[in-house]
This record gives structure tokens, C-alpha cells and sequence, in this order.
């Protein structure tokens, strides 16, 4: 490692100030591109996104085809080729959301937040700017995901004729729905990450608000459980990805509205403490 | 230029930083001075407003750090706690910093040779050696060309290459009227780099002064006096400017008094001397007696901190 004359290319003190650049949103959402893209862990959970959302789709497909024979008439009568080339979509958000929690905790685990907050001593726009671009990459990734998955299983599905096409009334809707929901799920998952500071704690929050407490409030009595379960974080994202209203489900519609809104409330929370505690 | 009034900093009970009150100008190199501990980090926390003071303010050049529209190119950091992304490379590292205020790549690439970087820009930080992670940081504090550096102990992890290579570059940045903030718990850095001190112990103010008072004032001369009649000789050598201490018997640490004054003193008397040795209080000796001079009086009277202040005043100018 070779020492350079300690000499700063600089302006004289004597000239005129040059045009200075300063801190703006915009600046803030490049850096926080820059930050996002520059990690390797960045590149291996968008992957595992993508192979999770398609490839449990296309086996679920595969499996479907190759039993169908042999299915009962139950089994077949609740068989529905939409969900099943979908299925994938509730692994990917695992993935997604690991991602979302790292994006910020990575931060304070790492001590990098001090550079960050040092730079941008306004606190708010990073956290702007980690939410937008987030958002972009996660539907970039996740749009295509979720139409791959879509016509790639309905390709394996006509294998028996069960595939449902695409211009059928409410399916766009719902494979969109079911990027959308894969998104906000990465959002609400950085909110958890914002708030709790902590990659295990974030991690284990995420988890037990999609994976633990969904089978939870079914062990309730069914007349409790049929109010409360629609509007969980995560039957409202799967309500996204459906085609009209269920019975003890949400519309898409509806879905929509309250998984948005839990993001809306968590990365709320997540500003009001970032603005209050110390770094 | 650096304003803290009455800053103070509390961890539940615990307070870091208690009522400090000082000034850092421009144009030098003012040490921030203090045992581990002591609350220096802290202070520079508050100051570019990671944490936010319990009491008291403090601004940069009238204002608050949070408050420019472009705080790296006001203040440049660097911080004692890693603040890199262990996963990112350097050039990662800077070039995100550096897009949030819009300054170029071109800036970026200046500064990683300036610190000497280039051969390891693109490796991830986490494989940085202490020293290189010590350059990075120098680096991203650079990065805005800023008026006001604030450095947490920037030698650490430096080669003595390196150690040299940051005191030349501090100094010409203080030269060209940039206000330069550097901490150390090391006296002896502080006295090759530093124009001006503010000492701290247990987060209060101990002293705020410049260095080459501080150093007129501490380098008293000690000569040290070995004698089989070491008792007659203190009582004949004891005067209102003579300071006489002992830590084994036989031997005497006499202030105020040359060499020769005391060999005279003796010979005239007719006393023995086995040893007669000039001996200077180091600049360091000096740093740690008066952090632990604190932290003694507070131990022992805790209330009466006006009291040990006084004591100290007196010490100094006896």
C-alpha cells in the first residue's frame, strides 16, 4: 500500500467557492441503488426469489399433471390452476422478505448506518430512499416472476387440459396481484427490519407474522378465526392473487388495501423512530 | 469552527458527556484529549447529530450539522466504530456516500489514491486490515472537501508511515484554515500534532488550552536525590516553591529546585549524596496525572468537584 504527498486536489482558498453540490432525495435514492446492488447477498436472495416463485409453481404444475388420474374426486373438484401455478409466490416471499429485513439491518449490524446517517443527517430520506428503490427492484424482479410462473405452469397444466388462459376475467388481476403481493411483503419485511434494528429479530418477526400466526388463528374457533384470519398480512396477499371474492376471504381488492396498509403503518413506525432514537 | 455549550449526553444513568462548554477554531489542530472512555466519541456523536444531547447544544460555524444543505461538504467524519458495510468494496463504500450529495466518481477514484487504496478499491471491506479500514475512513471524511474535520482517533491502526503521512496531511488542512477536531487518549501523539488542547475525563472539562502553554506549564523540573540522610536533607531543602516527595525511603523527587542548588545545599551541610539525577515530568505523566487527578477527587468527595478544581489551580501554580 503506497502513500501518496499528502496533497488534496482542491480550490485555492483564495478563489470563488465553485458551485457546490448538496444533498438531495434524488442523490439519496442513487446511493441507496448503488448500496443495493453492490452486495452479494442482494444478487442471491432476488435469485432465490425468482427460482422459489417459479420453480414451486412449476412442480406443484408438474405434479398435478402426473397424478391427476389417479386424484380423487375431492381433490379434484378443489384443484384450481390459477393458485396452483402460483403457489410459489408464498416461498418467494421468504426470500423477499429476508431480503427486505438485510437491506436495513445490514445497516446497523455493520455500523454502516453511522456513514449513512453522517451523510444524510436528515434521517428520513434514507428511509424514503431505501423504500423506493426496494420497491422498483422487488417489482422488476417480481412482475416477470410472477407471469413466468404463471404461463409456465398453465403450459404444464394443458398436459390435461386443466389450464386456465390468461384472458379469462380477474386472472391478469391476480398474477399482477401476486407480484404486488410479493413486493409489498419485501416492504413491509424492511419496515420490520427499520424498526427492530436487528437481523435475527427481523428475520424471526417477519417469519411469525407470515408463517406462525396464518395456522395459529386457524386452531381458533372457527367463528373467531373467520373474522380475524382474512385480514392477516398474509391471507390478504393471497387474497391478491385470486380471482373474485371466497368465502372467509378477502376481494383482491380489499387484500390489497390491507396488506398496503400494513406496510403504510410499519414504515410509518419505522420514520417516527428513525427520526427519535439515536443512531 | 466548533461551538459545544453545556453539551450534555445521558445512557439512562449513566452520564457520558457532562455539561461541556468549549470552542474549536479554525486554522488549527485542537487534540481532544481523555482517558478511554471518557467521553470523547460521544462528543463527536452530538456533534454531526447521531445522538441527540440531553441538554446544551452545539453547533458547526452557527449552525447545526443536520441543518446544512450539504453536510459533507461542511463536516468530513471519521468515527472510532467501524462504519463500513462489511460486504461492500471500498470503491462501493465512497461512491454511495459521495451520490447522495451528487459528488462525481471521478472525486471518488481521487481519494482512493490519495489514501492509497487503488490495489484493493474493488475487494470487499470486511477483508480490510485495521490500517486500510482506518484509510477508508480518512477517505469518506475527505470525500466533500469539507471545512471542518472531526477525527476519532484517526492513528489507530496505522503503520508509522501511515501515523506521519496523516499528521503532514492534517496539518495542511489546518493551514489552509480548516477547523481540525482530532481525538486521542495518546498524550504523546497529541503533543506532535496538536496546536491547541481540550482535555476531558468522566465527560467534564478538565482543561482548554493551548499546547505550548500546557507544556510550559508541565514540564517542571524533578530532580531525583538518593541519600542515607534523605530526611534532613528534605527538611533543609523545603521552601514555599520547593516540593518534596518520596515513594521508598532514601529517596526524594524535589521540585523546584536545580542540581546544583540541591548539591550545595548538601555539601554545605555536610550531608551525603548517592545520586543526583535531573529527571523532566513527560507530557504524558503530566496527561495522566491530571485525568486521574479527576477521577480520584470525584471518587473521594464526589460533591466537592469545585473544591478539587481549586486544588488543581493551585498545584499548577505552585
Amino acid at each position: 500500500m503506497s502513500t501518496s504527498a499528502p496533497v488534496i486536489a482542491r480550490r485555492p482558498k483564495t478563489a470563488e467557492p465553485r458551485p457546490r453540490s448538496r444533498l438531495t432525495q434524488l442523490g439519496v435514492f442513487r446511493s441507496e441503488w448503488t448500496k443495493l446492488y453492490s452486495l452479494r447477498s442482494t444478487r442471491y436472495a432476488l435469485l432465490a426469489t425468482v427460482v422459489m416463485t417459479i420453480g414451486f409453481g412449476l412442480i406443484a404444475s408438474a405434479v398435478t399433471v402426473s397424478r391427476w388420474a389417479t386424484m380423487s374426486v375431492a381433490d379434484k373438484a378443489t384443484f384450481n390452476p390459477l393458485t396452483t401455478s402460483l403457489v410459489g409466490v408464498r416461498f418467494g416471499i421468504l426470500a423477499i422478505g429476508v431480503l427486505g429485513v438485510l437491506l436495513m439491518t445490514g445497516e446497523y449490524t455493520t455500523g454502516m448506518i453511522r456513514a449513512t446517517m453522517t451523510a444524510v443527517p436528515k434521517r428520513l430520506p434514507v428511509l424514503w430512499g431505501k423504500t423506493g428503490v426496494y420497491a422498483l427492484v422487488a417489482l422488476l424482479v417480481s412482475v416477470p416472476s410472477a407471469f413466468i410462473a404463471f404461463f409456465a405452469g398453465q403450459a404444464i397444466l394443458s398436459g390435461q387440459h386443466l389450464q386456465i388462459a390468461f384472458s379469462q376475467a380477474g386472472v391478469a388481476g391476480a398474477v399482477i396481484g401476486a407480484a404486488g403481493y410479493l413486493t409489498l411483503t419485501g416492504l413491509l419485511a424492511m419496515g420490520l427490519g427499520a424498526i427492530l434494528r436487528s437481523t435475527a429479530g427481523g428475520i424471526a418477526t417477519f417469519a411469525g407474522v407470515m408463517f406462525v400466526i396464518p395456522p395459529l388463528v386457524e386452531i381458533l374457533p372457527s367463528s373467531v378465526a373467520n373474522s380475524i384470519a382474512p385480514y392477516l398480512p398474509s391471507n390478504a396477499g393471497d387474497a391478491m392473487m385470486q380471482i373474485g371474492h371466497h368465502a372467509n376471504s378477502l376481494s383482491p381488492g380489499a387484500g390489497l388495501a390491507v396488506l398496503a396498509g400494513y406496510v403504510a403503518l410499519v414504515i410509518a413506525a419505522a420514520a417516527m423512530l428513525l427520526v427519535k432514537r439515536d443512531v | 469552527m466548533i461551538e459545544a455549550h453545556n453539551l450534555t449526553k445521558c445512557y439512562g444513568e449513566k452520564t457520558a458527556v457532562d455539561d461541556l462548554t468549549f470552542t474549536v477554531k479554525p486554522g488549527i489542530i485542537t487534540g481532544f484529549l481523555g482517558p478511554n472512555g471518557s467521553g470523547k466519541s460521544t462528543t463527536m456523536r452530538l456533534i454531526i447529530g447521531l445522538d441527540a444531547p440531553s441538554a446544551g447544544d452545539v453547533t458547526v460555524d452557527g449552525k447545526r450539522y443536520r441543518d446544512y444543505p450539504a453536510p459533507l461538504h461542511e463536516v468530513g467524519v471519521l468515527l472510532e466504530a467501524r462504519s463500513v458495510h462489511t460486504g461492500r468494496s471500498a470503491y462501493h463504500h465512497l461512491l454511495a456516500l459521495a451520490q447522495t450529495h451528487g459528488i462525481s466518481r471521478s472525486r471518488v477514484r481521487e481519494l482512493i489514491s490519495l489514501v492509497g487504496l487503488d490495489e484493493v478499491a474493488h475487494k470487499r471491506a470486511g477483508q480490510f486490515s485495521l490500517g486500510m479500514g482506518q484509510r477508508l475512513g480518512i477517505a469518506a471524511a475527505l470525500l466533500g472537501d469539507p471545512e471542518v474535520l472531526i477525527l476519532d482517533e484517526p492513528i489507530n491502526g496505522l503503520d508509522p508511515e501511515g501515523i506521519r503521512w496523516i499528521r503532514e496531511l492534517l496539518k495542511g488542512l489546518a493551514a489552509e484554515g480548516r477547523t481540525v477536531f482530532l481525538s486521542s487518549h495518546l498524550m504523546s501523539e497529541m503533543a506532535l500534532t496538536a496546536d491547541h488542547l481540550i482535555i476531558i475525563g468522566r465527560g467534564r472539562l478538565i482543561r482548554d488550552v493551548g499546547l505550548a502553554d500546557f507544556v510550559d506549564e508541565w514540564s517542571r523540573n524533578v530532580v531525583r536525590v538518593r541519600s542515607p540522610q534523605a530526611v534532613e536533607l528534605r527538611d533543609l531543602i523545603l521552601g514555599p516553591d520547593v516540593r518534596v516527595s518520596s515513594e521508598e525511603p532514601g529517596v526524594l523527587d524535589v521540585e523546584g529546585l536545580t542540581a546544583d542548588q540541591i548539591g550545595d545545599a548538601a555539601a554545605e551541610h555536610g550531608l551525603t549524596l548517592h545520586e543526583l539525577t535531573p529527571e523532566k515530568v513527560s507530557l504524558e505523566e503530566a496527561f495522566m496525572d491530571l485525568t486521574h487527578e479527576e477521577s480520584e477527587y470525584r471518587g473521594s468527595t464526589p460533591t466537592n468537584h469545585d473544591l478539587a478544581g481549586i486544588d488543581r489551580q493551585e498545584r499548577i501554580a505552585a
